[in-house]
């Protein structure tokens, strides 16, 4: 509060400054929307054009329609098919990730046990090896387990994902462990304690971090683009992926369903500010 | 409440007494991941140890001695490491100092707006790897008219074929790094400003420090754990780096492989031309590497995140 009222004071001083700021930034965020505005621009135009003239800004109502988005939900594509598998595999990936790193986070905020610093060493020696470097054991190791193109191979070996594990023994490390004391004290079980005393305790926990795994695995690529093989199996962004050929004639898909895509994590983000940002500044979640 | 004339509903009431005493409890917790550390790490990473030293084909594997990791020493593989040390080292230098600079400009006292401008920046993370490049293989099309194109003729230059020469195409690749990235880094050094005291710039304003000096005497000192951080997670980003790459020219093949990455080259042996052995070479010399960062980072550096 008394932050804020300096700042009022302050105010007529620096008046100079603030414009600056302002308008520099203003700009910034015009060069950095330019992008999304450009394509969603081209969704909007015949396919055609964009192989022909390429991207650009030019206006042009005479030829500007519909069309694109008609054809992606209504015409012969593929679309929605890899629209659906992405929507079900970020679901059961997210839901199945929070419940498993949650509860492991638990097991290490909570407990005192034997080996637990050298078995949190190797939480901490995962999470700081990018996936990308282990891909070809965990592919051969899919292949034995005979994952390959199914949604297990994609989701279980990362269902106790390293990142969510430390965010949440971070966040239980501020709970007290007298609530722990007083629940054995009322007869629950270890169990009972963490479903009935705990959990609904990490509800926002969950929310920042149900959204950091559900980006990931709607926007994953690599991984899903190694262990699928059949057409009807493939996520939102490989499906996309395989439109882009040298003859450009998937084009009018390719453009309004990237426009699409970005929509519903931009909906959720919306609405959800503060939990990306909890869930963005938790853990390193580059590439 | 018990029956005594069943053994198995004893032994099993013995081994749910065994679960739920508070000893075993922890490892109950913490056992979903020990299971997938072992399955899916310790075991495979052995496995590729072994395979490293072996051709591998149906039905016929043998041992080659070290001759996979001899063959590492070709062209393409150094072409491979050098686009991919290049790359990181650009985006280093452009995504730690730019965004650390706006990051205090936007928590200066004189900033109006914040979140809106925060939030802003951000929304381009949103976006998958494929849809920003996608936009991006646009953006830097061949054709005159091509965004890009039409921007540097603006200046008066001819239409420039930018994913065909090595020079543009890494313009282009580090750009779409830092559309990217610029709003998450700026978040990471916000919340790192929040842990700088204000009585401390206070002070120093009183005894005659010019913004400046406070910059580089009081900021850069403090925000060096989340330096250190985002650092790190910079590396590992453009070292593995690939969709982008693959995205950009459509597959993984560029010209005179001017994209090629590592994981690209990794991706190339071990699944499009199926040199099992040779691409478990590469993942576990990359592993070693990844280990020895790791390693220097501790020691360098103490465990940063004790401080969080």
């Amino acid at each position: 509060m008394s932050k804020k009222q300096k700042e009022m004071t302050n105010k007529p001083k620096i008046t100079v400054s603030t414009i600056g700021l302002l308008i520099f930034f203003i700009v910034l965020a015009i060069i950095v929307l330019f992008p999304i505005f450009c394509i969603t621009l081209a969704a909007f135009r015949p396919s055609k054009d964009l192989m022909r003239f390429g991207l650009n800004v030019e206006i042009d109502l005479a030829v500007m329609s519909f069309n694109n988005f008609i054809f992606l939900f209504t015409g012969e594509n593929s679309y929605f098919m890899w629209f659906r598998n992405s929507l079900f595999i970020t679901a059961v990936q997210a839901a199945l990730t929070l419940i498993v790193s949650a509860v492991v986070g638990y097991g290490f905020a909570m407990y005192d046990f034997k080996y637990k610093n050298q078995i949190f060493m190797c939480v901490i020696l995962i999470m700081m090896i990018p996936m990308e470097i282990i891909m070809l054991p965990l592919y051969q190791q899919i292949v034995g387990m005979k994952l390959i193109d199914t949604i297990w191979g994609i989701i279980l070996p990362f269902i106790a994902s390293p990142a969510p594990i430390f965010f949440f023994r971070q966040y239980l490390s501020g709970i007290p462990k007298e609530l722990m004391e007083a629940g054995r004290i009322d007869g629950c079980s270890e169990y009972g304690i963490f479903g009935r005393i705990i959990l609904p305790l990490m509800a926002p926990s969950f929310a920042a971090m149900g959204i950091f795994v559900g980006m990931n695995s709607w926007n994953g690529f690599l991984w899903p683009l190694i262990v699928l093989r059949s057409q009807e199996k493939f996520t939102l962004p490989i499906g996309l992926a395989t439109l882009i050929t040298p003859y450009g004639n998937n084009y009018d898909v390719l453009i309004a369903g990237s426009v699409i895509a970005i929509l519903p994590i931009l909906v959720v983000f919306l609405f959800f500010q503060q939990y990306f940002i909890e869930g963005m500044t938790a853990g390193g979640v580059k590439g | 409440m018990n029956n005594p004339n069943k053994k198995s509903a004893e032994a099993h009431r013995g081994l749910q007494s065994f679960l739920y005493s508070p000893k075993i409890a922890p490892y109950v917790f913490i056992s979903p991941f020990v299971l997938v550390f072992i399955v899916f790490f310790i075991y495979p990473v052995i496995s590729t140890g072994i395979m490293s030293f072996q051709t591998v084909l149906p039905g016929k594997t043998e041992f080659i001695g070290v001759e996979n990791y001899t063959n590492l020493f070709n062209p393409t593989f150094l072409k491979a490491v050098q686009n991919s040390v290049v790359y990181t080292i650009l985006t280093l230098v452009l995504l730690i100092p730019g965004p650390m600079i706006l990051a205090c400009f936007l928590n200066s006292k004189n900033m109006i707006g914040k979140n809106f401008f925060r939030s802003t920046l951000f929304i381009p993370a949103l976006t998958s790897a494929v849809v920003a490049t996608t936009i991006f293989r646009l953006i830097f099309g061949e054709l005159s008219g091509s965004l890009m194109n039409q921007i540097i003729g603006l200046f008066g230059f001819k239409p420039i074929k930018w994913l065909r020469i090595q020079e543009t195409s890494f313009a282009a690749l580090v750009f779409l790094a830092c559309w990217r990235w610029t709003g998450v880094n700026i978040l990471y050094f916000l919340s790192g400003l929040q842990n700088i005291p204000e009585e401390v710039n206070e002070s120093a304003s009183l005894d005659g420090a010019t913004v400046w000096q406070r910059f580089f005497y009081i900021t850069m000192p403090m925000l060096r754990p989340i330096t250190i951080y985002v650092l790190t997670i910079s590396i590992y980003g453009g070292m593995s780096m690939f969709t982008e790459s693959y995205m950009l020219w459509g597959s993984n093949k560029s010209p005179k492989d001017m994209g090629l990455t590592i994981i690209g080259y990794l991706y190339r042996q071990g699944w499009e031309q199926n040199n099992i052995g040779f691409g478990c070479a590469i993942g576990i010399v990359l592993l070693l590497f990844a280990l020895l960062l790791n390693f220097a980072q501790l020691n360098l550096f103490g465990l940063f995140r004790k401080e969080e």
